[in-house]
């Protein structure tokens, strides 16, 4: 008895069907994490840049995608220029170090929070969507003081 | 038995602690300075060390965090160049944005936004990393639940539109307001064709 070829599928290709099918929806899921946690990306990248993250350090290129407790680092020469999710802009001059501790955003109703902390150097801020839709829901720590942020310009230094 | 007060290990340990305290001091400074708004909108910050608040709210107003607590001061032009030229050199370019408007109750164009989309590629061809933030909003009918749906279907055909023109999916994200925020404010259950858009950010 034969079956035709295209109607047959043997229980191994049913077990691969089946196999390819659980790779897509991890991937996909995984894919899917992987949007969630981007939260902003380096725009510019001038000098020594370092973003350090679980532990490893790599140069900050111009277009990389940033996540919650990305530690960035600027060297002698270095600035960084970064677009937040919230059109947030953040962009330090040289020898600074900003630490991106928290964030979270609501897309549709615009209710977040966005937590940053200026260890050292300096760091020029536009605050977005976070801040205008709720005050407070911005801030950023020095090693000394709490910026809560209304909106929306502003320059901080710290450990100058 | 030793003298406490020229036992020189406590001598050593007090000198210690108070240079320690002086580095403490030394280090921990911060300044804070409002810039003016493109726009000229009201804007705000409040600068908290312990239980000492300072509040800027005019251009140019400043305060210095260090071991004496917050001070206000009015800071110049020239004292923010001096220092933060480098950071404000690299801040990104603001997000240009383009509105584009629909039919009502669909996720169809109007024929002249259309013929808007030309110019929005041309933004996305300028910018060196181009990143597209698609935001779809509705008129004030219907309820919220309703009205997210519809905003993120407008949204993603605007998605689908830039992505069949050749830009990269990871580059383009879909977002729905509902009717929450309105172009031009009307009472709820008010059709208004110029609420039913997607803005587009173009960063």
């Amino acid at each position: 008895m034969s079956l035709p070829s295209s109607h047959y599928r043997s229980p191994t290709s049913s077990l691969i069907l089946l196999r390819n099918g659980l790779v897509a929806t991890l991937l996909f899921a995984c894919a899917a994490l992987g949007n969630a946690a981007e939260i902003g990306q380096v725009k510019v990248s001038r000098g020594q840049v370092t973003i350090e993250r679980q532990g490893k350090s790599s140069p900050a290129t111009v277009g990389m995608r940033l996540q919650t407790s990305d530690f960035v680092r600027t060297g002698v020469d270095g600035s960084v220029g970064i677009t937040m999710d919230d059109d947030s802009l953040l962009s330090a001059g040289p020898n600074s170090e900003l630490s991106l501790d928290r964030y979270t955003l609501n897309s549709t109703t615009n209710q977040g929070r966005f937590d940053s902390s200026l260890n050292k150097g300096t760091l020029a801020v536009i605050s977005g969507r976070i801040a205008k839709q709720s005050p407070d829901a911005m801030t950023v720590r020095t090693p000394n003081a709490i910026l809560g942020v209304r909106g929306t310009e502003f320059v901080v230094s710290a450990n100058d | 038995m030793t003298d406490l007060l020229t036992d020189p290990r406590r001598r050593l340990r007090r000198t210690a602690t108070v240079v320690s305290l002086a580095l403490l001091c030394g280090c921990a400074t911060s300044t804070v300075v409002l810039l003016p708004e493109e726009d000229g909108r009201q804007t705000s910050i409040s600068v908290k060390q312990g239980g000492t608040e300072v509040i800027l709210e005019q251009p140019y107003a400043a305060a210095r965090a260090n071991a004496l607590g917050p001070r206000a001061y009015v800071a110049t032009p020239e004292d923010v160049q001096a220092k933060f030229a480098p950071a404000l050199a690299a801040q990104p370019a603001r997000a240009t944005t383009f509105t584009l408007y629909f039919i009502e109750g669909k996720d169809e164009f109007t024929e002249e936004s259309r013929q808007d989309v030309d110019r929005i590629l041309s933004e996305i061809a300028k910018r060196p990393v181009p990143d597209v933030l698609v935001v779809g909003h509705t008129d004030a009918v219907g309820n919220d639940q309703t009205n997210d749906a519809l905003g993120q279907q407008r949204a993603e055909t605007v998605r689908a539109a830039l992505m069949k023109l050749g830009i990269p999916a990871d580059d383009i994200r879909a977002i729905s307001r509902g009717k929450r925020a309105l172009a031009v404010p009307t009472p709820d259950g008010v059709a208004e064709p110029r609420n039913r858009r997607v803005v587009i950010l173009v960063r």
